[in-house]
């Protein structure tokens, strides 16, 4: 090509890329892709670098030793992780869990919804280069995680919910710090709209990126707010109630362009979706017992004396350490921060699950990143990844 | 699926359906059910759950029973349709240790693409039909095969306990 004297020669260039194992954003896992030009014409998922081998310790571990294990994966959503296993092993136990514990499950398990999202959003925009929004995430998260540990004494890591109910009663205190964290978070949530979603650049980064319709959402088994992004209305806290999610009037909200922006406007709008039930809970919580009395009768009088009654803390009875559930098997889901999570335990009669099966968002993720990375721009990878706020430990479990 | 209106049990619909299609549904509460077919019919009755609007699975578990000397395949299917979502059919399948193969159901469902791959490469059973017959999760130098059967034993280390101090 002769472009003012001089010789300029364009050569279709092909070649492969890793990016990773070491990932700038989260995590670790590794992206193969095949380029043509800056075209990406295949994609190779190889995630694994951060396996736990939950479903192998699973079949090693009690019951209830398996609690701490199952959250890890998704340290920051860990109520979820916890809450969707607890389910199965109760499903297999057949336990009734007091009125006042299931509103406690809800609201433990939104304010780690929120705290996911804005992780997410974090992650999200550190990955278009947008830095505030990674301050601004993982700052407006720590309001959320101080009210997980006022409230169950971690940060993180909360093991909160145990068969048959929760481990601790809501207090004033609590209540009082997450009256205030919703009034911050809707003023936040306005500068949020300001300075992320009507910014140009994040719109140009995001809007007809990474394009999944209805029909491939389906086929390719998306999750959470990456199938509703896609015009699907489903959620497992409306398809299958649990907890307090029955009576609690909260709303799904679906986009359906399908793009990576449809994506992070229904997680932004479901945090305001669960702002509303967290106000719900507080108004409308049940007086009475936060553990099934089979187990609650079952502490000893001078603990009950101390903890209970003194705190409103339980003191887990002695049959928690090997308790035996009968032979059989279940299926729970819950809707964890990142979409439908799933645990499928079967069990033999022993005190440790013969297999503990659990399927989580992200690895649901795996198969939708792989194709919606085919064809797209090699300058889009890292908002298509961050769109679907897929996190590798979570994937791998 | 039909238009018919809703019945009790949402698993009542699905009795219903496969009723008429000669498929043996075993009812496990409200919203569960289970199909347990032979492998050579796996595709055939996969195919009439996804006509019937069951248009994804959530989980593809395989299982290790070495008393048997055999290995149980359970495909977790559901809908994201209004109605049918409420429904989670188990629809499970045997296949021996000597020869550990099942047709793969990657033509139905392409959501069963990463179970698929994970439980090949776990359990070592082969998908027959799935082109990405190969690890997934674990390194490529991992040592020992197959780890999520029974056989693979997890070492652990023993607690140490200093008397003396």
């Amino acid at each position: 090509m002769k472009s003012g004297g001089m010789e300029l020669d364009i050569v279709p260039v092909t070649g492969e890329l890793n990016v990773g194992p070491q990932h700038p954003g989260s995590g670790h896992m590794r992206i193969f892709v095949k380029l043509n030009g800056d075209i990406i014409e295949d994609a190779e998922i190889d995630p694994g670098y951060v396996h736990r081998a939950v479903e192998k310790l699973g079949e090693n571990r009690n019951y209830i030793h398996l609690i701490p294990l199952v959250e890890r994966p998704a340290i920051l959503d860990s109520v979820n992780m916890n809450l969707g296993y607890i389910l199965a092993v109760e499903k297999i136990l057949n336990v009734d869990v007091p009125e006042r514990a299931q509103y406690l499950r809800s609201f433990a398990a939104e304010i780690s919804r929120i705290a996911s999202h804005l992780y997410g959003m974090g992650i999200l925009a550190i990955f278009i280069g947008h830095s505030t929004g990674f301050m601004w995430g993982f700052g407006d998260r720590e309001v959320w995680v101080q009210i997980l540990e006022a409230l169950t004494g971690a940060r993180i890591t909360n093991s909160y919910i145990l068969p048959g109910g929760v481990r601790r009663d809501l207090t004033p205190a609590v209540i009082e710090m997450t009256k205030k964290a919703i009034a911050y978070q809707r003023k936040k949530m306005k500068d949020w709209e300001r300075i992320f979603l009507n910014n140009p650049n994040i719109k140009a980064r995001l809007q007809d990126v990474g394009v999944m319709t209805r029909e491939q959402a389906i086929e390719w088994g998306a999750a959470g707010p990456n199938l509703r992004g896609s015009g699907v209305y489903y959620d497992a806290r409306k398809a299958e109630p649990y907890g307090a999610y029955s009576k609690l009037d909260f709303e799904i909200p679906v986009y359906k362009e399908g793009d990576g922006y449809a994506r992070t406007l229904v997680r932004f709008e479901e945090i305001e979706q669960s702002l509303r039930i967290l106000e719900q809970v507080i108004k409308d919580i049940p007086e009475g017992q936060i553990l099934s009395d089979r187990f609650f009768k079952q502490i000893p009088p001078t603990r009950l004396k101390k903890w209970w009654e003194g705190q409103k803390r339980i003191v887990m009875p002695g049959y928690y350490a090997s308790f035996r559930p009968p032979k059989g098997e279940a299926i729970s889901r819950v809707e964890a921060g990142r979409g439908e999570l799933v645990y499928y335990v079967v069990s033999d009669g022993s005190a440790k699950p013969y297999r503990l099966r659990m399927i989580t968002p992200s690895y649901r993720s795996i198969y939708v990143m792989k194709n919606l990375l085919k064809g797209a721009r090699y300058a889009d990878l890292v908002s298509i990844y961050g769109s679907l706020d897929y996190f590798p430990p979570e994937a791998d479990r | 699926m039909g238009v018919e209106k809703v019945s009790e049990k949402p698993i009542d619909l699905v009795v219903k359906l496969l009723q008429e299609r000669k498929i043996p549904l075993k009812v496990e509460g409200d919203t569960r059910g289970s199909i347990e077919v032979d492998k050579s019919k796996l595709v055939e009755t996969a195919k009439v759950l996804k006509e019937l609007g069951f248009d994804h699975v959530k989980a593809v578990t395989g299982i290790d029973y070495p008393d048997q000397a055999k290995f149980q395949v359970v495909y977790h299917v559901s809908s994201f349709d209004l109605q049918l979502s409420k429904v989670i059919i188990a629809l499970k399948t045997w296949t021996s240790y000597k020869e550990p193969v099942v047709p793969s159901l990657l033509s139905v469902w392409g959501s069963v693409w990463t179970g698929e791959r994970e439980t090949y490469e776990m359990l070592g059973i082969t998908f027959e039909g799935n082109p990405d017959m190969r690890r997934l999760f674990l390194p490529e130098d991992f040592e020992g095969v197959y780890p999520l059967r029974k056989s693979f034993k997890v070492k652990t280390e023993g607690l140490f306990v200093d008397k003396s101090s």
